[in-house]
């Protein structure tokens, strides 16, 4: 009996509101994509990061031949530079660096040819054009760089220490922008559609105060009366939070799945698994709004 | 049943008093009208026993509580003990007959087959048989009321309030809803009624008490409207606290 009256209650509030039910639906679908968004970009970096960061190196660039360098005044860097900066990186690196690999000229050169078979913009190169280095993958590349840098930097036959990680860095800033910009439009979403949800609710407790009036004189209990216009709010958000899901998962779907990861394959992107997984927070977030906004708004118009 | 200590109630800060340390006691199963101008407090006597406001004085007893310490989530508790029903009525225009008092039933959660034999005998009782299809505005006044008390009366509360229940009839159909609450009454049902109806009060002969600014200016057995007259009929009081309780 109470869970059929409540429902009933809680449709002829929907339909009877249905304008401002339907607002409450596209208000909170709009902010939630823009959460979920920020939330797939963040997840996004996450994966380039754990994908990216694996790979990357430092790079320590030995002197070559004629370098303008301070460091390389000596001239090329030779067998004991090389010996002796292996002896340093052993000795003050070791809980830094997890693997060293030294890149000879030779070694360059046949990397070189593999990449452009018929020479870099048509200049036919040699060896000597080549440039010897000692590549490091840190342990830590995140915090360690600093350490290596300051370690290496200015050594015999070190003409400068370069950080790969540096290259991504812009993109990552960008992406983090972005989502800064997804998660700032989002709260002003989240304020709006916390206000309408208000207005509704308040609207819906208006046009019912007639009945919310005779069941308080009738004894119901707090929770009976309020019940309705709880459930009203958090449903239309709720449903608003389901189409966020599938907005995300449709744009993930087109714009990342079978658009950017078809033309370009080498990184990991997220997927539509990373928009399910975001869906709980979404949906949560949309019960807990209404909720919220509901408990404000009945304290006030349906005291006892 | 009701017991009001010393109440004091003041709305708004500074002005005067609604009620001023009044005190009164309806036992059970009494029947009383409460009588006076409009503003000598009335209705802030039956607002302060359903607990709607509270006293900024004094203590309100109701069916042996202390109001005054009851918490609010216990409030729905007492009111389920006290039936009301005002002058205007206060029916859902878009819910028939059965409905209406039905709803009283569902939102403190009865069961169904419960609803389904309550209603029709409270509606038979109040004269309204075979009109549970009708929608209020399909109803005379009378027969309007007759709803409303029904719905007050369907979860058979040990004490109704009535709030000029016949302020808006005429004089032949507020008989009837007289009839009616003496009839509740008979049953044992405390019947506090405030009102404006000198007719009835005279005829009916019941506990009449009478507000004036607040105060309780007159407290008197099978009582008249008009104090002038008691002084004719020289009624005794003291007894009258025992009437009705069948």
């Amino acid at each position: 009996m109470r869970a059929q009256f409540i429902l009933g209650e809680i449709g002829s509030g929907l339909r009877r509101n249905l304008s401002m039910t339907i607002s409450v639906i596209l208000v909170t679908f709009v902010s939630l994509t823009f959460v979920g968004a920020a939330a797939l970009i963040q997840m996004q970096i996450g994966k380039l990061k754990d994908d990216w960061y694996d790979r990357v190196e430092v790079t320590v660039y030995l002197c070559p031949n004629d370098s303008p360098a301070p460091t390389c005044a000596a001239g090329e860097a030779t067998e004991d530079d090389i010996a002796g900066l292996q002896t340093v990186i052993d000795d003050e690196l070791g809980e830094q660096v997890e693997r060293v690999y030294v890149e000879s000229k030779a070694d360059a050169f046949a990397a070189f040819q593999e990449r452009f078979p018929d020479g870099y913009m048509s200049v036919p190169l040699t060896e000597d054009d080549m440039q010897a280095s000692i590549r490091l993958k840190l342990v830590d590349p995140e915090t360690d760089y600093v350490v290596v840098s300051d370690v290496l930097t200015g050594r015999p036959g070190v003409e400068s220490v370069e950080d790969q990680r540096a290259i991504f860095e812009p993109l990552f800033l960008a992406l983090n922008r972005a989502s800064l910009i997804a998660a700032g439009l989002a709260g002003v979403m989240l304020l709006a559609a916390v206000l309408l949800i208000t207005t509704t609710i308040r609207l819906s407790a208006f046009s019912r105060r007639r009945e919310t009036s005779i069941m308080r004189l009738v004894g119901a209990s707090n929770v009976f009366i309020q019940l309705p216009f709880l459930l009203e709010g958090a449903i239309a958000a709720v449903i608003g939070a389901l189409f966020a899901v599938g907005g995300l998962y449709v744009g993930v779907q087109y714009l990342v799945t079978d658009w950017l990861a078809q033309s370009v394959s080498w990184v990991a992107y997220v997927d539509g698994t990373d928009v399910l997984f975001v869906a709980p927070a979404l949906i949560g977030i949309a019960f807990v709004l209404a909720a919220i906004s509901s408990v404000v708004t009945l304290r006030r118009y349906t005291r006892i | 049943m009701i017991r009001l200590e010393n109440v004091t109630k003041v709305y708004a800060r500074g002005a005067r008093p609604a009620l001023d340390d009044v005190s009164l006691e309806v036992e059970r199963g009494e029947f009383v009208f409460l009588v006076g101008a409009s503003g000598s407090g009335k209705s802030t006597c039956l607002r302060l026993v359903l607990r709607e406001e509270r006293p900024s004085a004094g203590k309100v007893f109701v069916a042996g509580r202390d109001l005054s310490n009851l918490s609010s989530w216990k409030v729905p508790e007492l009111r389920r003990k006290i039936g009301i029903v005002f002058q205007d009525f206060r029916l859902l225009p878009n819910k028939t007959v059965f409905e209406n008092v039905a709803f009283a039933l569902q939102v403190i959660g009865k069961r169904r087959h419960t609803i389904q034999l309550e209603v029709p005998e409270v509606l038979e009782m109040v004269g309204l048989g075979g009109k549970e299809k009708r929608r209020p505005h399909e109803l005379s006044g009378g027969e309007q009321q007759r709803v409303a008390i029904a719905r007050a009366y369907v979860n058979r509360p040990p004490i109704l309030l009535a709030d000029e229940p016949t302020g808006n009839l005429d004089p032949t159909t507020s008989m009837g809803i007289m009839r009616l609450l003496d009839r509740i009454n008979r049953t044992g049902t405390t019947v506090v009624m405030a009102t404006h109806d000198e007719d009835t009060v005279n005829q009916w002969r019941r506990r009449v008490v009478e507000l004036s600014d607040g105060h309780v200016t007159r407290d008197q057995a099978e009582g008249t409207y008009d104090s002038s007259r008691r002084v004719r009929d020289m009624t005794p009081a003291p007894d009258a606290v025992t009437v009705g309780d069948a």
